[in-house]
């Protein structure tokens, strides 16, 4: 990030010789001057700006508002102060929903993680047909999770599914899946892990491509094995990558929703609910629409709690190369 | 020394064992939807296989029957293109703002489109959806539109490539008596096309699988886009599986006929925003 404010700053000699022009004059050709650049700063901030504005700073706003109110959608608002946040702290609701949410990171992220760093390591290395492989474990990525849902929804499915039948005849225990409370978010992580297996594994192959040869080259002159190879070189090295992996999956799997509307609805009885799903119902459901904001507060809240902290704890554990 | 090359070929062997066992894995979800779309009444009487003893497309018939399957489709790819357009343009505007102008108190304004980026969708659905239900714009394309104008990812994507695009080019430009718009149009936007291209990508994909937004906002079957179709068409038909299958075969269609021309592109492109 430069910092325009600084007129030492080297590279914009031009526009700093302006601005101190204008400081030191104010004539009316320098003001004309002035204007013009803020008619061209306009020009150029405002496409954007505008629906910024509009649509994210003008709602933030509004849900803050919402919050702090009683709200059908329908009939008037009615001022509670902090009530909705007490009643949702305090509701054992409120806790499943981000305890699902956290089991739901805690069960998708390993699994994907290990998954994709398997990936990349193999796709790492030469061979014939590699590209192909590269694709077709990318496609997942590229398609919507509504069908990503659907697929898997069918494949699980407790009474004829795909993964049933198979099971069923090579003489295992067939799940429920998505009907059981017990296996209901296990099979909306199954499918998660499925779909973002290729976008890890890119992301790692990425990683991966950009460490140093030579630095492997020497270790192995060393007499390193392979095992020791991966432990202190690629590992270490693959931090940056690993970090990105992680955060990105943190945040996402806050935000989780659309395979469990699609796969569960949440259910069977709240088994399944995440905290965008309570938001959604709160509000389309069940016409709370200032608890549903509220709830939206502490999600966000929390996503930038462990987003900071993540950022704070950068330092300790991410090498860069 | 024959066990050098032995070992060799079976590990090159092991290699593509476990990566064409992975491609199955990966690959045959597809196969499977294609499969139960075409098998009559979408189950196969005699277990899995992977022969389809009579295939129909009636599961075909009773999709389009049912719903509005072009408008649908072309409804997702026209919004897909509006997004990717507006991110285009709005954010390689700013970005040349934020990269070029010095103005006083950019560096708090861009720290507030940074802001904007920490902000997830999720959080404004409510207020978005009561602000649409004001301008009474609910159940319109704009609607599906409004978030997805500008994008403070985009902005701080392009405005990085922007700053790695010497000032030498643009400064002997202004000298030559090019104007802001022409340093914008005919120097930073050609420089900048690598980014350019993977903002397209994030763009078009994330609206083309966007469905939380359209779900709030959407009422009327000729304004629903793929995901919001299909997830109706399961409600409507939670035991028709082969109409289930077809829409989502449908749906994958034109994705995946995109993925495999622009594949490179979209990969190279996922694999660069985890390299900063």
């Amino acid at each position: 990030m430069s910092a325009p404010t600084a007129p030492s700053i080297a590279g914009a000699p031009a526009a700093t010789a302006g601005r101190a022009a204008t400081r030191a004059r104010r004539g009316p050709a320098s003001r004309r001057r002035g204007l013009k650049r803020v008619g061209w700063v306009l020009l150029f901030l405002l496409p954007s700006a505008i629906p910024l504005i509009a649509f994210v700073l003008v709602p933030m706003v509004g849900s803050a508002w919402v919050s702090l109110h009683r709200w059908n959608l329908i009939s008037g608002m009615e001022w509670v102060g902090l009530d909705n946040y007490a009643k949702l702290l305090g509701d054992p609701t409120t806790r499943k929903v981000f305890g699902n949410t956290l089991m739901y990171i805690a069960g998708y992220l390993p699994l994907v993680y290990v998954g994709g760093l398997g990936l990349a390591l193999l796709l790492n290395q030469a061979f014939r047909g590699r590209s192909f492989f590269r694709a077709a474990y990318f496609l997942p990525v590229v398609t919507s999770w509504v069908v990503v849902a659907l697929v898997w929804q069918w494949l699980l499915n407790p009474g004829n599914g795909l993964v049933n039948q198979v099971l069923g005849a090579i003489g295992l225990p067939e799940p429920g899946w998505w009907t059981d409370p017990t296996w209901a978010l296990p099979s909306v992580i199954l499918a998660s892990a499925w779909k973002d297996l290729g976008f890890v594994m890119v992301i790692l192959l990425a990683g991966l491509q950009a460490i140093p040869g030579d630095v492997m080259e020497a270790a192995r002159m060393d007499g390193a094995n392979a095992w020791q190879r991966f432990r202190s070189i690629t590992l270490p090295l693959l931090s940056p990558s690993t970090f990105f992996v992680v955060v990105i999956s943190l945040v996402n799997g806050f935000q989780v929703f659309d395979q469990v509307y699609v796969m569960t609805g949440g259910g069977p009885s709240g088994a399944s609910q995440v905290v965008v799903g309570q938001i959604y119902d709160l509000t389309f459901r069940y016409g709370r629409a200032g608890e549903a904001s509220a709830l939206s507060w502490l999600l966000f809240a929390l996503i930038l709690g462990v987003t900071a902290f993540q950022l704070h704890g950068q330092k300790r554990w991410v090498n860069h190369a | 020394m024959p066990d050098i090359t032995t070992t060799r070929l079976a590990r090159r062997g092991l290699l593509y064992l476990v990566v064409a066992l992975g491609a199955v894995a990966m690959l045959f979800p597809f196969l499977w939807t294609v499969i139960t779309s075409i098998t009559p009444g979408g189950t196969l009487s005699s277990g899995p296989s992977l022969v389809v003893e009579d295939p129909t497309l009636d599961a075909y018939r009773e999709l389009f029957g049912v719903m509005p399957v072009w408008r649908i489709v072309g409804n997702s790819f026209g919004i897909a293109v509006a997004t990717t357009l507006l991110q285009l343009v709005t954010s390689s505007m700013a970005a040349y703002a934020f990269a070029r102008l010095p103005f006083r108190g950019r560096n708090v304004v861009f720290a507030v489109y940074l802001a904007t980026l920490m902000i997830p969708l999720q959080v404004l659905v409510v207020p978005l959806f009561i602000e649409m239900t004001r301008l009474q714009l609910n159940d319109t394309y704009f609607a599906l539109l409004a978030p997805t104008i500008a994008s403070a990812f985009g902005v701080f994507l392009l405005k990085q490539a922007m700053e790695g695009v010497p000032r030498e080019l643009d400064e002997a430009a202004t000298i030559d008596g090019a104007g802001h718009l022409r340093i914008f149009t005919t120097i930073m936007l050609p420089l900048v096309r690598p980014s350019l291209a993977t903002l397209a990508v994030f763009a078009f994909m994330s609206s083309w699988n966007s469905f939380l937004w359209p779900l709030v906002v959407i009422r009327s079957p000729e304004l629903m886009t793929l995901p919001l179709g299909l997830a109706t068409l399961r409600g409507q038909f939670t035991t028709e599986w082969d109409v289930v299958m077809a829409g989502s075969v449908v749906s994958i269609i034109p994705i995946a006929l995109l993925y495999i021309v622009a594949q490179r592109h979209i990969i190279a492109g996922m694999a660069h925003t985890g390299l900063k």
